[in-house]
């Protein structure tokens, strides 16, 4: 990242300062601005200035006002599990100040310091660490500062809502209000990182968990009332002077390219205009409703081509029978060598043999709604407002694909339709930025539906073989996992290069050559394992609507589905209880606990294949699963009826043990575990992107059913092991991935059937 | 390009626009109103509804020319921050929404349905929401929202301050 010192843009600030001579300021060493009058369009404006980012000055993180208020500036953002609501509690609870009075500005490449964004359930686990280190340094100033003006020791003093009081003698105080009026001056460590690793510390000790008051509370998430009030901006609400809308064209075959297009299609809408570059095709107009119809009826000519994919029932061979172009010894983030030889030799040495293949399509992103971005593009300058998990990476791409200094380019995160992982978010802005930049003028762009599904990233379609032996005793002696697919890279994670955009690749950049897939860490020590991946080429390297990309825990679902399926079949295979046969083999305390967590809450009872056959039309049973990623452990058992004359899958009962280290705010963390098991249950029983020879042919909510409120589960019960001795782990992602084995476990222990393919679907039962 | 009259949260706006134009557009283009929102553009997802004299409807496919005189009530002026609907105010209670996208179609269906008849069943409660969508998998709060507000609602039937003549008239 070599724009490192590029955005600590204090001449800018210089320049909002001599604009606002009407506000007055005083002004700290480093130009601390602390308000001592302010109205309400004055406080909008400085809201929205530029401000000094370098992660090692204090007043990068925290802003305090003389009335009080206090905003801390998180390089990450909320998708909506409240992750901003988090980050208060943690500045608050560092100063001892009321939660209220913390507001957190996110996601704004000119005001916050580059976290990495929304990466990796790591809002709590990372972002929060730099925060509360931050605000831990900035009272231990204040503290000191009182010190100085009461004339008494440090140690002597505690703080109240923001008041510092001397502890004998609580009459003697100053409030933060006062000690503030010369702003911070205050250098932090800084471990010279951007992303997800930055880390900032100051010589204070952050508090004990033990002495904590706020964190750990169910603290009301402070985005709730805006969204549920209709009062919280989203992206897609954002307008600037002298807009126009932009809508996108597509090829009816996945790699036509126009040939020519007929402008008078569209004369029917004077305000409507066509703009091309390369094969990238938009049409522009004054008003939304023109933009679309008029992008709806212009007629292309599009090149003739041949099909660019296999049928979709060829998707799983094509998989198989393809040379792998690249594995886990090279790719990834760095490779991890591996030698099957040995593990096979021992399997096939067994008295008997366990083998399962595993198959996933492609799934989509299918947010709520499709990409839109919003961009003024200037001579020398451009702002964008984006929805994007990654501000500060699109922020750099944009200004290779714009020809700009990243400096010189401003991107405003706003709230989006969620977000869960390198989605569709960062298309439509980049299509935004150009058209503005060819135009001269501000430009609004929104995807339609049938692109939000059609022409996402999609999370990659894998084929997962698993072997294992089983001696005579029943002991296992060997164990063999090999995921292949497609690259969890085929879109880079980010996009700090506007290759790894459409509309770049539309306009002659090459897409990048990238490849990650994954395999399980989990800590059974199966004798002679061997775990490894393989990803294959993609079909379309220009522009393909199956391009594919991270989602939601990437390629973790895939794989834990396979190796948890797996485990079940080798624990039926030697006549164990799947749990007692994990619980044999793991050595991490952590994940031990919540299998039995999950075990009692789910009042387990032992299967060992030999239970009775069941009777009736509805047929229950139970399936577990473990996952532990991201610094979250977690165990799930899932109970479903099937139906024997549907063959209607229903995830009835949902029991979770959930294990995060440090719980910040237990309510919100309850909701966000919900929301994973469901989402879960959507891609594993309803998700599969449906495609033929020209293209996608999932385009919308009936081409791509998700989960429907009808077949939401009865109950999700969840157990929370909090362990304040733990630093926060990840919560957005780990519950999710345990979800698809523990469903065809399920599945399994109902009906003897075995499903290897998502998303699971059953016959009519005899 | 002719001139429509709306009648909109028990207020007349006039907006210019093509006959064809789907409401939708003039409530999130000119209106500015933060509540309804572009899903799908095919009724297929909700996020865009409006209650059309008491009925939940998809403003993204109705046009503008065919709402006429009737009534319209939006996200937006459902309820006051000082005084939610009941339903605005059990969504906030179970902090019932994730990214929030979708939580307009949850809301606007659901005070619809229950200011007519709040006497429901939990399986009633999925049947009048079902077709909905929700991408963060907000489900299960959401259920225990509409719960909450039934219930308050069925508590509040005799008490006619609960809904002032705006919130059920408009």
């Amino acid at each position: 990242m070599s724009h490192a010192n590029d955005i600590t843009s204090v001449p800018g600030r210089r320049r909002f300062l001599q604009r606002s001579a009407s506000l007055v300021f005083a002004l700290g060493n480093t130009g601390m601005l602390s308000l001592l009058t302010l109205t309400a369009a004055d406080a909008q404006t400085l809201a929205m200035a530029p401000r000094a980012i370098g992660p090692n000055s204090l007043d990068s993180w925290l802003a305090f006002d003389t009335a009080g208020n206090i905003t801390a500036f998180f390089g990450k953002m909320d998708m909506g599990q409240g992750v901003d609501t988090a980050i208060a509690q943690v500045v608050a609870e560092e100063l001892d100040v009321e939660v209220a009075q913390v507001s957190v500005v996110m996601g704004d490449t000119h005001r916050t310091p580059n976290q990495g964004g929304a990466s990796g359930s790591s809002g709590c686990r990372q972002g929060a660490v730099a925060l509360r280190n931050a605000a831990a340094e900035a009272r231990r100033v204040l503290v000191a500062r009182a010190s100085d003006k009461l004339g008494v020791a440090a140690d002597q003093l505690v703080v109240s809502n923001g008041l510092v009081q001397v502890q004998r003698d609580p009459r003697r105080a100053v409030s933060y209000r006062e000690l503030i009026k010369e702003g911070f001056a205050t250098e932090l460590d800084w471990n010279k990182r951007y992303g997800n690793a930055l880390v900032v510390s100051g010589s204070a000790k952050p508090k004990a968990p033990a002495d904590y008051k706020v964190v750990g509370t169910a603290v009301p998430r402070k985005d709730i009332t805006g969204k549920v009030m209709a009062t919280t901006e989203y992206c897609h609400h954002v307008t600037l002077p002298g807009m126009v809308h932009g809508r996108t064209i597509r090829p009816p075959v996945a790699n036509a390219v126009p040939v020519s297009v007929d402008e008078s299609s569209i004369k029917a809408y004077p305000d409507a205009r066509v703009v091309r570059k390369g094969d990238f095709i938009a049409v522009v107009a004054n008003t939304e409703w023109h933009a679309i119809k008029a992008a709806r009826e212009l007629k292309v000519t599009w090149s003739a081509t041949t099909a660019p994919f296999p049928p979709q029932q060829k998707l799983f061979d094509y998989i198989r029978n393809t040379p792998a172009a690249s594995d886990s010894s090279k790719g990834g983030f760095g490779g991890t060598p591996y030698d099957t030889a040995p593990v096979l030799a021992a399997i096939n040495r067994a008295s008997k043999r366990v083998e399962a293949e595993y198959e996933v399509p492609f799934q989509s992103h299918a947010r709520m709604g499709p990409s839109v971005g919003v961009a003024d593009v200037k001579s020398d300058a451009a702002l964008i407002y984006s929805d994007t998990q990654k501000p500060h990476d699109q922020r750099d791409g944009l200004a290779k694909f714009l020809g700009l200094p990243p400096d010189k380019v401003r991107v405003i995160w706003k709230p989006g339709p969620g977000s869960y992982g390198r989605s569709d978010a960062d298309e439509a802005v980049f299509e935004a930025a150009l058209l503005s930049q060819l135009l001269g003028v501000p430009v609004r762009v929104q995807w339609m539906r049938h692109e939000g599904h059609g022409w996402d990233p999609k999370a990659p379609a894998c084929v997962i073989a698993c072997k294992a032996g089983l001696e005579a005793s029943g002991n296992i002696n060997g164990w063999y996992f090999h995921a292949k697919g497609f690259s969890g890279w085929d879109v880079y994670f980010n996009a700090a290069d506007p290759r790894d955009t459409l509309v770049g690749q539309l306009t002659g950049l090459v897409k990048a050559d990238a490849h990650n897939f994954g395999a399980p860490v989990e800590s059974y020590a199966f004798p002679n394992s061997v775990k490894f991946w393989e990803t294959v080429p993609t079909f379309l390297a220009k522009a393909s609507p199956l391009r594919s990309s991270h989602m939601r825990a990437p390629q973790e679902p895939q794989v834990h589905f396979a190796h948890e399926s797996f485990i079940d079949e080798v624990a039926h295979a030697a006549g164990n209880d799947p749990i007692a046969l994990r619980l044999k083999h793991l050595h991490d305390p952590r994940e031990i606990a919540v299998l039995e967590a999950v075990a009692k809450l789910a009042n387990w009872q032992p299967r060992t294949g030999k239970e009775p056959k069941p009777t009736g039309n509805v047929l229950k049973g139970r399936g577990v699963s473990l996952c532990s990623t991201f610094g979250g452990y977690v165990a799930t058992v899932v109970e479903v009826e099937v139906a024997r004359d549907t063959g209607r899958i229903w995830p009835r009962r949902i029991f979770v043990a959930h294990d995060c280290g440090l719980i910040i705010n237990p309510q919100a963390l309850r909701t966000t575990i919900e929301g994973n098991v469901v989402q879960g249950l959507s891609r594993t029983l309803h998700e599969e992107v449906k495609f033929d020879e020209s293209n996608v042919l999932s385009v919308d909510w009936l081409s791509y059913p998700i989960l429907d409120i009808k077949d939401a589960p009865e109950t999700i019960e969840i157990v929370t092991l909090n362990r304040p001795d733990q630093p926060a782990g990840g919560a957005g992602e780990p519950s999710h991935v345990t979800i698809p084995a523990a469903v065809a476990n399920a599945v399994f222990d109902a009906t003897g059937v075995r499903v290897r393919r998502l998303p699971l679907k059953l016959p009519k039962l005899a | 390009m002719p001139r429509y009259m709306l009648l909109i949260d028990g207020v007349k706006r006039e907006v210019d626009a093509d006959a064809d134009m789907p409401l939708l557009y003039a409530l999130r283009g000119e209106l500015a109103h933060k509540g309804p929102k572009f899903g799908c553009g095919l009724a297929q997802c909700g996020a865009c509804t409006i209650i059309l004299d008491g009925t939940a409807t998809r403003s993204c496919v109705l046009p503008i020319s065919a709402v006429g005189a009737a009534k319209i009530r939006t996200l937006d002026g459902l309820g006051t921050a000082g005084k939610p609907h009941p339903v605005q105010a059990a969504f906030i209670a179970e902090e019932a929404a994730q990214c929030g996208y979708c939580t307009n179609g949850w809301v606007m269906t659901t005070a619809a349905a229950l200011e007519k008849n709040p006497h429901v069943t939990d399986d009633e409660i999925r049947t009048m929401l079902t077709g909905l969508k929700c991408r963060c998998g907000t489900h299960m709060s959401i259920m225990r929202a509409v719960r909450r507000a039934a219930d308050a609602m069925v508590r509040a039937t005799a008490d006619t301050t609960l809904f002032t003549d705006a919130t059920r008239e408009a």
